[in-house]
């Protein structure tokens, strides 16, 4: 960790003190296009959702289960751009006053050119990324460029990381730590079990950033057992699926069942 | 800090964190195996007896008389078990499975031959199996689809995407991020994160090492200049890597033009000047991509070289000029693959017969003390609907449309 906490680590803890589990949502920019992106944000927002992250789509998203990958190719599908998300991105932060970060593969960060990337994140008002195929190792100008800018680069914590691994990620990591419930890819079943508590106190244990739970998130039930061991609740390919089969109405009631 | 698997620029490894202790776990056990003499046997052994090691080489007589210039030889891969030089990195890989303890091997699959390899392998050893393989690919090549299945492997059909290969690769990783404990998974080329490339170029070595020796027996020289087809470029990396300490030996990887430079409607990365450096599948290297990072569709006659990048370390040899990147058309394809039947009686890949065709096209220029060698990677048995239809042979339509018939009816009779 590093000497000084970052806007988005401290939005989170100053949330933390009104709410005893946040909740984090994620959207694919562009779909299924960029005004009903713009609705489903709105409704979040309204609904109390307390951060977002905005996927750009890509066209390998290697991590990501059958919900969001549809979702990544239909928003390419129907035009959407790098330079778009960016400027979608903007409009959002200037006029929602919540965190909201990118979550994108690192080919995006790559080819638009890393610091350009960061600055470019920098100057429109996100304040951090996740970009799940990047490990540290391989990503020191990106952390390198997102510290010099003051954002948070957030890692992931998986069930297959040992304490000493946790350790590593937790040092190149600021905002918080992405905690991924089980293996696979997103959008699959997850039992929250005494496993699960388990698995959570030892991501607990390895690092003091606040720690946020998705990959099969979904209920009211899972977030009440997420309620006192975690600080954030992310709810990803299931809002995507309310979103294709519902429309963008479903989403609002969808949210407020889950915070009611 | 992990950061080895770089070739200057090119390869690294890429992956979701869930991944990355199933990495250390291959690299280590990939490093014991290289380290261990009895298992660089073992695999010799296993090769000898149950493929044909070592695959001969074969010099094309008629077809060096009628093109003048250089004596073409050819390393005869097609005579691998299952028909193409994609067993040599399966058994291998099969064998380090065993190794690690593992019960279940995935791969993905272009043209099927390394899903075939790979079902035959799991077949052999005990392993479950399943393929995953784009829709696309699955569509035209049903005969590598039957045997698979005939072998006890599931075959998923993947219908993301562009449906071809670099969406079977992506479905791969999705079921590998979840089973990792038990799953190894089979990666068919010299691509990938670290160390898949260079493991799979260490199996395919064997290529190399025996066609060297096999040329000097028998010509008492090098070859002046070696041919392999590149798609993912492990046959390439198999035949070269005997001969990267010759530096008088040129090297030529030979990749798919499609419907031409200029038409948008090929797979050739390092040939053309479409490609440009990216990150994705987990390593970073030429891919046809547009400014913003997305993959673009590819387009080849064959299956198995129709993908959007291509192995780091020739990336880093296209760049060292070590390498000279060449493309041929699929119409230069056809025409070279039709030549070496009717003039030679061999049957090579329309992957392999993009090899054929830039060694055919260049051998007239060389003189008759030169000898050149062509990897034929493959057969084309595989290939024989499409190589019906791009010769536009009336019978073999006249006897699918008996046979569709003769299946109707028996469907109707119940």
């Amino acid at each position: 960790m590093a000497e000084y906490a970052t806007r988005l680590e401290e939005s989170i803890r100053a949330a933390r003190q009104k709410k005893d589990l946040l909740l984090m949502t994620h959207i694919v920019l562009g779909y299924p296009d960029f005004d009903s992106s713009a609705r489903v944000v709105e409704d979040m927002v309204e609904a109390g959702v307390d951060l977002m992250e905005l996927q750009i789509p890509f066209s390998e998203p290697m991590a990501d289960g059958p919900v969001i990958l549809k979702a990544n190719a239909e928003a390419l599908k129907s035009g959407a751009t790098v330079e778009r998300s960016f400027e979608m991105a903007e409009w959002l932060t200037q006029r929602f006053d919540i965190p909201f970060l990118f979550m994108t593969y690192y080919n995006i960060l790559f080819c638009q050119g890393i610091d350009k990337f960061v600055s470019r994140c920098q100057s429109i008002g996100i304040q951090g990324c996740i970009v799940p195929d990047l490990p540290p190792a391989e990503g020191q100008d990106y952390l390198d460029a997102m510290r010099a800018a003051r954002l948070a680069p957030v890692h992931i914590f998986t069930p297959n990381s040992t304490p000493q691994r946790m350790q590593f990620l937790d040092q190149n990591s600021e905002g918080f730590i992405y905690s991924v419930a089980r293996k696979g890819v997103t959008g699959k079943e997850t039992s929250f079990t005494d496993d699960l508590a388990d698995y959570l106190s030892t991501c607990r244990e390895n690092t003091s950033l606040p720690l946020a739970v998705g990959f099969g998130v979904k209920s009211r039930e899972d977030i009440e057992f997420l309620t006192g061991k975690a600080d954030i609740a992310v709810i990803g390919s299931e809002t995507i699926r309310v979103l294709e089969t519902e429309g963008v109405e479903g989403v609002r009631p969808f949210i407020d069942a889950l915070v009611a | 800090m992990r950061n080895s698997g770089y070739y200057s620029q090119f390869g690294g490894a890429f992956i979701p964190e869930i991944l990355v202790s199933t990495f250390d776990e291959l690299e280590s056990a990939y490093l014991e195996a290289r380290d261990d003499p009895s298992f660089w046997q073992e695999y010799v052994e296993l090769m000898s007896t149950y493929s044909c090691r070592a695959t001969p080489i074969t010099r094309l007589d008629n077809l060096s008389d009628e093109l003048g210039g250089a004596n073409i030889y050819v390393k005869r891969e097609d005579l691998n078990h299952t028909g193409a030089h994609k067993a040599n990195n399966v058994m291998g890989q099969g064998l380090l499975t065993r190794r690690m303890g593992k019960k279940r091997v995935i791969a993905e699959t272009g043209a099927g031959q390394h899903g075939v390899a790979t079902a035959t392998m799991a077949a052999k050893f005990g392993f479950d199996c399943t393929i995953y393989m784009g829709a696309h690919d699955v569509a035209r090549q049903r005969p590598n689809v039957f045997w698979m299945e005939q072998m006890g492997a599931t075959v998923v059909a993947v219908s993301d995407g562009s449906q071809t290969l670099k969406d079977a690769i992506n479905e791969a990783f999705r079921d590998w991020v979840t089973n990792m404990d038990d799953t190894h998974y089979v990666l068919g080329t010299a691509c990938g994160p670290h160390p898949f490339p260079e493991m799979v170029s260490w199996f395919q070595s064997i290529i190399g090492t025996e066609a060297r020796e096999q040329m000097l027996e028998r010509t008492g020289v090098l070859p002046k200049r070696v041919y392999a087809c590149v798609g993912g470029g492990s046959n390439a990396m198999g035949l070269f890597s005997g001969f990267f300490d010759d530096d008088a030996v040129e090297l030529i990887g030979v990749e798919a033009g499609g419907r031409g430079k200029g038409s948008g409607q090929h797979a050739a990365r390092l040939a053309y000047d479409d490609a440009t450096i990216g990150v994705a599948q987990g390593y970073k290297t030429f891919f046809l991509q547009n400014m913003d990072g997305q993959m673009q569709d590819t387009h080849s006659v064959s299956a198995g070289l129709d993908y959007v990048g291509v192995s780091p370390i020739l990336s880093h040899l296209h760049e060292t000029k070590r390498v000279r990147f060449e493309a041929a058309t699929d119409e230069e394809v056809v025409a070279a693959m039709q030549r070496t039947v009717r003039r030679e009686g061999l049957i090579p890949a329309l992957e392999s017969s993009h090899a054929f065709a830039q060694a055919f096209r260049e051998a007239p220029e060389m003189s008759n003390e030169d000898n050149i060698l062509i990897n034929m990677s493959g057969r084309a048995d595989k290939d024989i609907f499409t190589v019906a239809d791009a010769v536009h042979d009336p019978k073999w339509r006249e006897f699918i449309i008996d046979k569709a018939a003769a299946y109707r009816r028996e469907m109707s009779n119940g």
